[in-house]
């Protein structure tokens, strides 16, 4: 068979094979081999649990697809809340003559994933709907994992930190799709956060995956959330030579753009140095950098940005949708 | 050749400001000045230069050069009902359009017909590639700009004309910037000290267009490009002509902008367009501020029966008065008491670039850099 | 309604060219410049060349900043 067909969904034989030859082929292990409708599994202390869903479009752009996404989203979630991910479960949604091979390729790219990782892929489910009832394939991942750390307790005086740079999974998309005639490999930065784990030992005080929205909503999100004031400088965000392009052709502000493997940290002053350096150690995380710290100016709940002049204003979260400018 | 980022960075910014502020305290009073173009409102606003400015006595004030302030209810309406109600058919226009509120909704948020849809666009060109790949669709540009933008709609113009690409037409709201200066001018409603003139507009226009300015009003003014180091030239070149008592049209962005402008841009529009009497939302008719399109059959509001007349304004808005510079944000009766970004009541704070938004979000600001 | 920047030429085939940023690469509609050359900055709004940057005048800007920033670390 080389597309999915809609007789997949009755279940029997069909189901059967296809749960093996492609289900197990490409992401078995002890716990989804045993078939069952639920797993069992050995977790102690207290839990943590997420979920997430994914309809993107394209489903392949340069540095990944679907499948990465779905396992990156959950598991970075779950460790920017301090929790050491270890199960998986996985919800397909396919519609009706879906390329097998492209199907293949997104296994093979969850199983790579969660073996990075440290996770099992340990129960799931597939559905398949008509044809245009689907963009191809709808991704739902649940995560949960094991609690290390209790965010928190973010004082003034504490230093934000960003893992890298910021922007690279919009961009890439953008232009993948061809968006506004742009032409360029950009890379994703769609990537498993899990390698910030040490970092809750080490003493960080608070983290976000900066995805939707972009840096920017989550510093206005952090401001209001714990009631603090917030400020940083537009100097420290590193920005790669593609998303700076882009920003500057089509008047587009990076601090609302999205990445897929990067994470603002809250750190304890003391920590900045170590933190940092560490940091930097990390897969795309050269240009690790404090940005900005908790205090400065603004009110509790303002986010004060000094800009690249030297000059203040506010920063306020994203509202609708971030659109390229001609004025 | 040498680092570009001297153009923004602080430390270039702050040797600029201490030129500004000697020359501020041996002009020795409060100065007002208009900036034309939404994007100087933006470098504005964002760098925090804006703010910084008005601490120390220099207001730059917002002019009329703001697309989506400007453009009247009725002809975003017109797009929004047309894409809504027609099968078939693409809008498109550019990102700054899509989130203009009307009264029958905005671009972004309103549910197209069947086979129907709205494109945001960076360039025209991508026009033309739609009607190409489309060509069982109407394809229906809302073309909305001053002479920076122009040429590159009436590019589209000729290029459907040339190719036959029948399937396309616009919704255009075109104006020029001279007019509505002269207009601001001659009302005296705003007593000004300085114009910053709109470079890339200006790239278009050379600088004869302005020189009325400094000639009949004895007004000075400087054609300034956009980075903060750019603002803050123009900036000192006005506050040198006010202290010589010399006005004149400095071109204060040499690198970009030359005096006769762009002749073959200028053609261009000239062969496309027609000038006409536009009407500018929050200012009423201003004679000979808009161009039209010449060639008829491009234009979709006669092409498919178009309304634009529908108007959406609270009696109470003074956004035309904000646009002249003739009152702040605060002194208009609605400001922040019924009119806010979630519900605005006029173009002054719909726009990103708009003199109330940007008020609203930062006017109360304390503190300086 | 004036965002434009100042991007490299490196093709022109007619009154099409192509400019290159960071690794990104777009056409750029060239029907309104006069003798672009490779290695021109042109000036790009909304997908089109509006002038050609005159790079000399661009250093003389860069050299006044230049000057008045040595001038303030002196003085």
């Amino acid at each position: 068979m080389d597309r999915i067909s809609l007789s997949l969904g009755s279940g029997g034989q069909l189901m059967k094979d296809f749960l093996k030859d492609l289900i197990l082929k490409h992401l078995g292990n002890p716990t989804l081999d045993k078939f069952g409708d639920s797993a069992h599994l050995d977790l102690t202390g207290k839990i943590g649990f997420t979920t997430d869903s994914f309809v993107i479009h394209p489903i392949f752009f340069p540095g990944g697809n679907i499948g990465k996404l779905a396992v990156v989203g959950t598991v970075n979630d779950l460790v920017v809340s301090g929790i050491k991910p270890r199960f998986i479960s996985l919800a397909l949604i396919l519609e009706e003559g879906f390329a097998v091979k492209d199907l293949e390729t997104i296994l093979s790219s969850i199983k790579t994933l969660a073996d990075e990782a440290g996770v099992q892929v340990v129960t799931g489910d597939t559905k398949v709907v008509r044809k245009g009832e689907a963009d191809g394939i709808y991704i739902n991942t649940a995560g949960i994992g094991e609690v290390i750390a209790e965010p928190g307790n973010i004082k003034e005086g504490d230093l934000i930190a960003v893992s890298g740079c910021i922007g690279d999974h919009s961009i890439s998309v953008m232009v993948a799709r061809g968006e506004f005639e742009f032409e360029g490999q950009v890379q994703s930065d769609c990537q498993s956060l899990h390698p910030l784990l040490p970092l809750w030992k080490m003493g960080a005080k608070w983290m976000r995956d900066i995805t939707r929205g972009g840096l920017g909503t989550i510093l206005c999100e952090l401001g209001e959330e714990q009631d603090v004031p917030v400020f940083i400088e537009e100097s420290k965000i590193v920005l790669s030579p593609p998303v700076n392009a882009l920003c500057e052709i089509l008047g587009l502000d990076p601090l609302y753009l999205a990445s897929e493997g990067k994470a603002a940290i809250i750190i304890p002053q003391d920590l900045e140095t170590e933190a940092i350096n560490f940091l930097r150690t990390l897969p795309l995380g050269e240009a690790a950098a404090v940005i900005g710290k908790i205090g400065g100016i603004g009110k509790k709940g303002e986010v004060v940005l000094k800009s690249v002049a030297g000059g203040l204003r506010l920063l306020e979260p994203l509202t609708g949708e971030l659109l390229p400018r001609i004025c | 050749m040498m680092d570009p980022r001297l153009l923004r960075e602080e430390k270039s910014v702050r040797v600029l400001l201490k030129e500004v502020e000697k020359s501020l305290s041996r002009i020795g009073r409060e100065l007002k000045l208009m900036e034309v173009c939404g994007t100087h409102t933006m470098t504005s606003y964002r760098s925090g230069l804006g703010n910084f400015l008005r601490k120390i006595g220099l207001r730059l004030i917002s002019g009329p050069g703001c697309p989506v302030c400007i453009t009247p209810n009725g002809i975003i309406s017109a797009a929004v009902e047309f894409v809504s109600e027609t099968p078939n058919v693409i809008v498109a226009t550019f990102g700054d359009m899509l989130k203009v509120p009307t009264n029958k909704g905005s671009l972004l948020k309103i549910v197209p017909d069947k086979g129907s849809s709205v494109k945001t666009i960076y360039s025209p060109e991508e026009v033309i590639d739609m009607a190409k790949k489309n060509p069982d669709k109407q394809v229906v540009f809302l073309a909305v700009g001053f002479e920076t933008t122009i040429p590159s709609i009436g590019w589209v113009v000729e290029e459907a004309l040339k190719k036959g690409y029948e399937n396309v037409s616009l919704i255009t709201c075109l104006r020029v910037v001279p007019p509505p200066l002269r207009a601001i001018l001659s009302s005296g409603s705003v007593a000004l000290d300085g114009f910053i003139y709109p470079g890339h507009v200006s790239v278009i226009l050379g600088s004869l267009p302005y020189e009325f300015i400094a000639e009949e009003f004895r007004i000075p003014g400087a054609i300034t490009g956009f980075e903060p180091v750019d603002l803050l030239l123009g900036i000192i070149s006005v506050l040198k002509q006010i202290e010589s008592g010399q006005p004149k049209v400095d071109i204060a962005y040499p690198r970009v902008v030359r005096r006769e402008g762009n002749p073959v841009a200028r053609q261009l529009m000239d062969r496309v367009f027609e000038v006409s009497d536009g009407e500018w939302r929050g200012f009423g008719i201003i004679p000979g501020s808009a161009l039209s399109l010449r060639e008829k059959k491009m234009d979709a509001v006669e092409k498919f029966s178009m309304d634009t007349s529908s108007s959406w304004e609270n009696k109470n808005c003074r956004c035309g008065d904000v646009v002249k510079g003739a009152i702040e944000p605060p002194e208009c009766p609605l400001f922040r008491k019924v009119c806010s970004p979630e519900k605005p009541m006029g173009p002054c704070m719909v726009s990103v670039e708009g003199s109330c938004l940007i008020h609203y979000k930062y006017g109360d600001v304390e503190w300086i850099a | 309604m004036c965002l434009a920047v100042p991007l490299k030429l490196i093709e022109i085939n007619d009154d099409i060219g192509t400019i290159e940023s960071g690794g990104i690469r777009r056409k750029v509609n060239l029907s309104l410049v006069k003798n672009p050359k490779l290695g021109d900055f042109i000036v790009m709004h909304a997908g089109f060349a509006i002038t050609i940057m005159d790079q000399e005048e661009g250093e003389k800007t860069l050299a006044l900043i230049s000057g008045w920033l040595e001038q303030e670390e002196q003085g």
